[in-house]
């Protein structure tokens, strides 16, 4: 079983791009394989999302995939992640499937969804602004690939410089960008999810995740720092978040 | 090097395949796409800007300098040789006009005083196509819609030094496309044009006409159309005036109207 687990904000383009390379793998329905799919691949996808997703029934109505949701309700989508990983590759192999895709919103962007031995791929859009690559953390650093999307809305300039701080925040990260439009440029995240090897045993959380404790999310709501315990900062001790 | 790219015919709408089967663009030629809305011009440059690899709907191919291109082209966008500048291409950012354009030279250029110069000559390329100068001070998201435009073809040319730049409609957005002409023509590189000018496609070395989504002809601009574009110039020079004087806020007399006739 391959593992490709894709992050990235709201609305970036996440399940396009994962359309697209469903598409690559079984061709337009999963019942006529077009000539250019890649025989033997049989994909799942599962979606994690706070409150409202329907792009597993999309998906599952396009190619006739097994899919699945999960609403994260008042877990982070990417914690929920944790919990069901594990049940979710169980699934993955009863519907016989060998490739599963996960897609993620995580939002607090203080930790990623990535497992170690599977993919990680954050896809962002371009329309985000120059500024996105250096503010969302261990998301983007501890990604494989990352995923440029909606490229031809801005400017030259402003696409060699998103990229140039993408390599600033991951320098070892993939960049690729791409059309959802016509899917051009997904061929290459194809052949990178199918180099990856299976997943097998126990899974890690690629990453650290985020001091999890704290007097405000177990309900204490004073406002200033003298109020609370643990982990505290006052206006004027800026620590630099950098995630890893 | 680039020295020149050849585009590959596919098909139009509907799947018939195009008459033009094959045409090369060399460094230093000015090649115009014409034909009615909805005609395929828009689809034609994108399928250029994307390197197309029979991978686009109509199933055209690119090639630089006769082979397929690099596929690094396709992922960084400062190794990109082809700059594409539509009525949709937008600067997001807010930064001054100054700190934007320090910020993408610095990475095309390590040493500060050629950061300098190129930021420099940018700006005085695009406040000669516009009507309005573009302050270094002001912010990226107060420029008007020609002031952006200029900027972007400026940026494109100057410090993204692309060796193909395609420009869609670039009439539409109020720069002076005459001096864009001439200024465009002192830098060798390919340039391509989607317009709905009589101008612009009359002084191409090369014009394209599409129909149905597909390459109909190539048309070779002769020393007869050059004479033809003289007098669209001298037609065009007097609506500029008029149009000048609408925008200076002049009013207009029954003796403008025997000018006119």
């Amino acid at each position: 079983m391959k593992l490709a687990i894709c992050a990235g904000p709201a609305t970036s383009g996440k399940t396009a791009v994962l359309r697209h390379m469903i598409r690559k793998l079984i061709g337009s329905s999963g019942t006529e394989p077009r000539a250019s799919s890649l025989p033997g691949w049989r994909p799942a996808y599962l979606k994690i999302d706070v409150q409202f997703a329907d792009e597993d029934e999309e998906l599952a109505r396009e190619f006739g995939i097994p899919t699945k949701k999960v609403y994260s309700g008042e877990l982070c989508p990417d914690h929920c992640s944790v919990m069901v990983l594990g049940e979710a590759l169980e699934w993955a192999r009863k519907v016989e499937s060998n490739i599963l895709f996960v897609e993620t919103a995580g939002l607090c962007l203080r930790c990623s969804p990535y497992v170690d031995g599977g993919l990680g791929i954050v896809v962002l859009e371009a329309t985000s602004g120059m500024n996105l690559p250096r503010k969302i953390g261990p998301m983007l650093s501890l990604a494989d690939v990352a995923v440029v999307t909606k490229i031809d809305r801005v400017s030259q300039a402003e696409r060699e410089v998103f990229r140039a701080r993408i390599l600033d925040a991951a320098p070892a990260v993939r960049v690729r960008e791409v059309n959802a439009l016509h899917g051009i440029g997904i061929d290459p995240l194809v052949d990178r999810t199918l180099a990856t090897p299976d997943v097998n045993g126990e899974l890690l959380l690629r990453g650290n995740p985020p001091v999890g404790t704290c007097t405000i999310c177990v309900g204490k709501k004073n406002i200033g720092w003298h109020a609370h315990f643990g982990v505290v900062r006052p206006l004027e001790a800026q620590t630099f978040y950098r995630g890893e | 090097m680039i020295e020149e790219i050849t585009l590959l015919g596919g098909c139009g709408r509907g799947g018939n395949r195009e008459h033009v089967t094959r045409i090369t663009f060399r460094m230093g030629d000015v090649i115009s796409i014409v034909g009615p809305t909805g005609s395929g011009k828009t689809t034609l440059i994108n399928d250029l800007e994307l390197l197309a690899d029979g991978n686009t709907p109509s199933g055209r191919r690119i090639l630089i300098n006769g082979r397929a291109p690099d596929p690094d082209f396709r992922d960084d966008p400062s190794r990109h040789p082809i700059a594409l500048i539509t009525q949709h291409t937008n600067f997001l950012s807010d930064l001054p006009v100054r700190d934007f354009l320090r910020i993408h030279a610095e990475i095309r250029h390590s040493r500060q005083h050629e950061t300098d110069a190129v930021m420099g000559e940018t700006l005085a390329f695009a406040n000669q196509l516009t009507g309005e100068a573009v302050q270094r001070d002001s912010r990226m998201t107060e420029l008007s819609g020609g002031q952006t435009r200029a900027l972007l073809i400026a940026d494109a040319v100057v410090i993204g030094n692309a060796p193909i730049i395609l420009l869609d409609e670039i009439e539409n957005a109020g720069i002076h496309r005459m001096r864009a002409l001439e200024l465009l023509r002192q830098h060798r590189k390919i340039f391509v044009f989607v317009t709905h000018d009589p101008y612009i496609p009359l002084l191409s070395d090369r014009r394209i006409v599409m129909a149905c989504g597909a390459m109909t002809k190539v048309i070779e601009s002769g020393a007869a159309e050059r004479q033809l574009a003289l007098r669209v110039r001298a037609a065009d020079d007097w609506l500029a005036r008029f149009r000048e004087r609408i925008r200076g806020g002049d009013e207009f007399s029954t003796d403008d109207l025997e000018a006119v006739a």
